[in-house]
């Protein structure tokens, strides 16, 4: 299938809502790309599943797709429902930090864990934008929101970090402006035979950059490059030398069986009547 | 215990047993849960028998993740179930609103214990009642049934999957500590008997599977019905419209309307007695059944009860209880509760006799046939 690129093979015919600048169209765009280049010229083989936040809308209705928006903080249990029965499915979650790592925390992990073969995207703008503007619990210290006024007085938690400690097969991070790193990291998670997740820095001028002293989305992105240092540059460098870096690139990849496969054996051993008792 | 539904039989049977057989035989094939007393034995039987019969069972890290597990695999084409008791009821109520707002087909069973908070965890009680109707925010209107028996918890749980299923709704099994942990016959009847119910799918890709007529058909995930699912106010195709009152208010009033008009079919009952009865009493679950016994012991004061028995609570069985209420001359409702359902036999039979609560709460301690008697011959006489 040689069809050309295009968007609309994977959009509906709905404007996208977001603001301009905002980091969900380059999240959009490379996500697309991704699945182009991994041969896909449709998303029937997918399922995307996301919470409550404006980079929960990046799929759901927009894709052409099958989507499912789910309550704050729910997608990645749904997620992991209809991957079980499913599983033949590419199943897909899309969410913002505050969904994911704020009210969604605890399913995030225990999905690692589990090893879920489901995909995680999550889309770091270190706020949350759509009700306004308020601290996350990825916003970097001492930076000001609509409820940290004086400045952000919690350290930030550091997701691909955890997510990769806690059993995940595949965990990276890029920003925005690492559009072809992060492009092949999409497609490297979505290849992964168990829980991959993608953290992506992003920039939300409209509620992030107003607050936290930018004026504009370019200066959240030049910021991202100032700040963005590679995974191997990071080991060079002490504790207190990185407490102000974004740790940019692949965490961790490694092979485990996914739960649905060992759900599958499962069933093989507990099937016919030897286990009786 | 064997790789397939049990055989045709009598059996003797814990509640909640019963009641995880009933799911496998109604053909849930996917069960999420999260351990509390007094609903654990529930996933600890499917735990074992679910992956024998090729379905899966898997312990969530709480409720909300147990129900929403749930919703996923219903979408994903399978009958699926959660249960729980109070605390985690109290959880899910996000869900349920998801699941009832998004048409998807759930079992949810909610075993009672006395509340509230953590209150006590092993005792039983039936304070639950209203927050099966009242527990999520905003409008809707559920379907709440109340067994009585480990038969009935066989049986019911099969009935809430097929109301699940015909209604594209997610139907909740309001059982109680003694119900569920009873021990008692269970009569497993010929498979064939067992009559199942399949959600319906759609015919064409142009036909709205969120709106067009009271139950839409719901379309399988993967086949390119490009299905877009949401609690956000949503058209007949599923896109989102949260500006539109009009749209909300359709949405609103057919989801809600689906289940009020079809309240007759979905409505099940017993009712005992009810010519030329003096007291009646409507009870459900565990304490409906002291009142087989009080019908004996009032009649040896000349005394006739009658009884309306409620097997389903939401919708409110309201004709049931007017017609009750025309016969006697007063109505007792007896509840392990502060008062609960009380308010709605008031509210349905209030203009038409006197009716009186009679509720004990505490201890799991059932409401005994003679302290049903002593209230009816307190406020009726005899």
């Amino acid at each position: 299938m040689s069809e050309k690129f295009s968007q609309k093979m994977f959009l509906r015919d709905l404007k996208l809502p977001f603001c301009p600048g905002c980091g969900n169209y380059s999240v959009i765009n490379c996500f697309l790309r991704a699945v182009y280049e991994l041969g896909y010229r449709n998303f029937k083989n997918f399922v995307f599943c996301s919470g409550i936040g404006c980079a929960a809308w990046i799929p759901s209705p927009y894709f052409l797709a099958d989507s499912i928006h789910t309550p704050h903080g729910r997608s990645i249990p749904v997620a992991m429902g209809i991957k079980l029965v499913r599983p033949e499915l590419n199943v897909v979650v899309f969410g913002g930090d505050g969904d994911l790592a704020g009210i969604g925390l605890s399913h995030l992990i225990h999905a690692a864990r589990r090893n879920v073969d489901i995909t995680v995207f999550m889309i770091n703008n270190q706020v949350y934008g759509m009700t306004g503007g308020q601290v996350a619990p990825t916003t970097f210290l001492n930076l000001r929101t609509t409820t940290t006024p004086y400045g952000n007085i919690e350290r930030p938690l550091d997701v691909s970090r955890v997510i990769a400690d806690v059993g995940a097969c595949y965990v990276a991070r890029w920003t925005t402006i690492h559009r072809e790193e992060l492009k092949e990291s999409m497609k490297r998670a979505i290849l992964t035979e168990g829980f991959s997740f993608v953290e992506i820095l992003s920039q939300c001028p409209t509620m992030f950059g107003r607050h936290a002293g930018f004026k504009s989305p370019a200066e959240i992105t030049k910021w991202f490059k100032e700040k963005s240092i590679l995974v191997e540059e990071s080991k060079k460098l002490s504790e207190q030398e990185l407490a102000d870096k974004i740790i940019v690139g692949e965490f961790i990849t490694r092979k485990f069986v996914p739960l649905s496969q060992v759900l599958k054996g499962l069933k093989e051993r507990a099937g016919g009547d030897r286990n009786e008792g | 215990m064997k790789n397939k539904l049990l055989e045709p039989g009598t059996y003797f049977m814990q509640g909640n047993e019963a009641l995880a057989e009933g799911a496998l035989f109604a053909g849930c094939r996917f069960f999420a849960g999260y351990p509390i007393t007094p609903a654990s034995e529930i996933l600890e039987y499917l735990a074992k028998k679910m992956p024998r019969l090729g379905g899966i069972c898997i312990q969530m890290e709480d409720e909300m993740a147990s129900l929403a597990a749930v919703i996923g695999a219903s979408w994903g084409g399978v009958k699926a179930m959660t249960a729980t008791s109070g605390p985690g009821f109290s959880l899910m109520q996000e869900l349920i609103g998801y699941a009832f707002m998004t048409e998807t087909p759930a079992g949810i069973v909610d075993i009672q214990r006395q509340g509230p908070s953590t209150g006590q965890a092993t005792k039983g009680a039936q304070g639950d009642v209203m927050q099966s109707r009242w527990g999520t925010h905003g409008d809707y209107m559920p379907i709440v049934l109340s067994p009585n028996s480990s038969q009935e918890m066989f049986e019911l749980v099969i009935d809430a999957f097929n109301l699940a299923e015909e209604y594209r709704t997610p139907v909740i099994l309001l059982a109680d500590e003694a119900i569920a942990h009873m021990r008692e016959k269970v009569k497993i009847p010929p498979h064939s008997a067992i009559k199942l119910v399949e959600r319906k799918r759609p015919k064409s890709r142009e036909e709205p599977f969120f709106g067009g007529k009271d139950v839409p058909p719901m379309p399988p995930l993967g086949e390119g019905y490009w299905i877009a699912v949401t609690g956000s106010t949503h058209n007949e195709y599923g896109i989102r419209f949260t500006a539109d009152p009009e749209i909300h208010r359709r949405l609103a009033q057919r989801l809600v309307g689906k289940i009020s008009k079809n309240a007759e079919k979905i409505i099940k009952f017993e009712e005992f007695n009810l010519e030329n009865c003096d007291v009646g009493i409507v009870a459900y679950g565990c304490t409906s059944r002291s009142v087989y016994e009080v019908i004996k012991l009032a009649k040896e004061r000349k005394v006739n009860v009658g009884f309306v028995r409620l097997k389903t609570i939401w919708p409110f069985p309201e004709e049931a209880v007017k017609k009750l209420a025309e016969n006697a001359e007063i109505l007792i409702v007896p509840e392990m509760n502060l008062k609960q359902l009380y308010y709605e036999v008031e509210r349905v039979a209030g203009c038409k006799t006197n009716v009186f609560p009679l509720n004990k709460v505490g201890g799991g301690e059932m409401i005994t046939p003679e302290e049903m008697l002593a209230e009816i011959l307190r406020r009726f006489g005899g």
